[in-house]
């Protein structure tokens, strides 16, 4: 019995690694700048086919792909910079996950604090009018006011 | 208009433009991609035919009347759901369709052109994803609309099906010059 379960657990082991040495291609690199490099970018580019997912992690045919041209360009000297255009080029700002900031980016950020702002200047306004307005009272309703108060004080 | 009128109105203005926003990503398509290529020529490429390996094709058989490109394989089941219509529209439309065999093996594409009929007045055999590289080409299947100058005008993801060839496809391509 326990030498059938050291089996199992032993193929499941197995198994297993297969599985995650399948997401590890064998690079070589010329410097440890460019290996470095190449994990840099691959962590940062997002694949397009399986969105959530960097390519450095996807197993999709089309990140596999992309890691190959990465490490193409990583190989021939290309920079981060240049890298990063090429993709852009094609997939848009979508693959990457560090996006430029565009306008419609900028608004993405802008918008709540706009929003805040200007919920705190209406608040305020709003709170300044309310100390404003004093309430006038007539000539009458002041006699009618006074007269209340006495009537009240009478009273008790 | 009294002050007090449009103190009303803008915020309702800004409610109705934040509901029509909200509404629309509730039913958009998160994994459609917009292309970068709208609006921009064919990318340059040289392939092979998928039948002939000595005949190669550039970017200039996209010059000359609007057609489609589409991205096709044998190992896309879409694609195999989507041939037929492609079939009905070369065949019926007369509609012309530039193939690109996308990441396949050349001897199962040609199997499958003989045996479910060929829509594609080319067929371009890109085994190593080179030009859907350059396209931005995704999945498969993907068809792009382009016009007589060879100017990328509309991206479609997906199969293409008689619904929404009628409902969105079919006016974007009449519309291509």
């Amino acid at each position: 019995m326990n030498h059938y379960l050291k089996a199992v657990t032993l193929l499941f082991v197995l198994f297993l690694s297969s599985q995650l040495s399948a997401a590890i291609d064998v690079h070589e690199f010329d410097s440890p700048e460019q290996e470095q490099l190449f994990r840099e970018l691959t962590r940062e580019l997002r694949c397009p086919k399986c969105q959530n997912n960097n390519i450095a992690d996807s197993n999709a045919g089309l990140a596999q792909d992309l890691r190959e041209k990465t490490y193409q360009m990583v190989k021939q000297g290309s920079t981060k910079q240049q890298v990063l255009d090429y993709m852009v080029a094609r997939y848009g700002n979508f693959v990457r996950y560090d996006p430029p900031l565009t306008p419609a980016v900028m608004l993405l950020w802008a918008a709540p604090l706009a929003i805040i702002v200007l919920g705190l200047l209406v608040v305020l306004r709003m709170a300044k009018r309310k100390a404003d307005s004093k309430p006038e009272l007539n000539a009458d309703e002041q006699q009618r006011l006074e007269a209340l108060i006495k009537q009240t004080e009478q009273d008790k | 208009m009294s002050k007090r009128f449009w103190y009303f109105l803008l915020p309702l203005v800004a409610f109705l433009m934040m509901a029509v926003f909200l509404y629309r990503g509730l039913y958009s398509d998160a994994t459609e991609l917009e292309s970068v290529l709208i609006g921009r020529p064919v990318p340059e490429f040289t392939l092979q035919d998928i039948y002939q390996q000595d005949k190669q094709y550039a970017a200039d058989i996209f010059k000359g009347e609007p057609l489609l490109l589409n991205v096709w394989a044998t190992w896309c089941p879409t694609c195999r759901a989507e041939h037929a219509f492609l079939n009905s529209l070369a065949e019926q439309q007369g509609i012309k369709i530039v193939g690109l065999n996308y990441k396949d093996d050349r001897q199962k594409a040609i199997q499958w052109l003989e045996q479910l009929g060929n829509p594609y007045q080319i067929n371009l055999y890109d085994g190593k994803g080179l030009l859907a590289l350059d396209l931005g080409v995704y999945g498969a299947p993907e068809t792009y609309f382009i016009d007589s100058h060879g100017i990328i005008r509309y991206r479609h993801v997906g199969d293409v099906n008689p619904r929404n060839w009628q409902d969105t496809l079919a006016p974007i391509f009449s519309a291509l010059e």
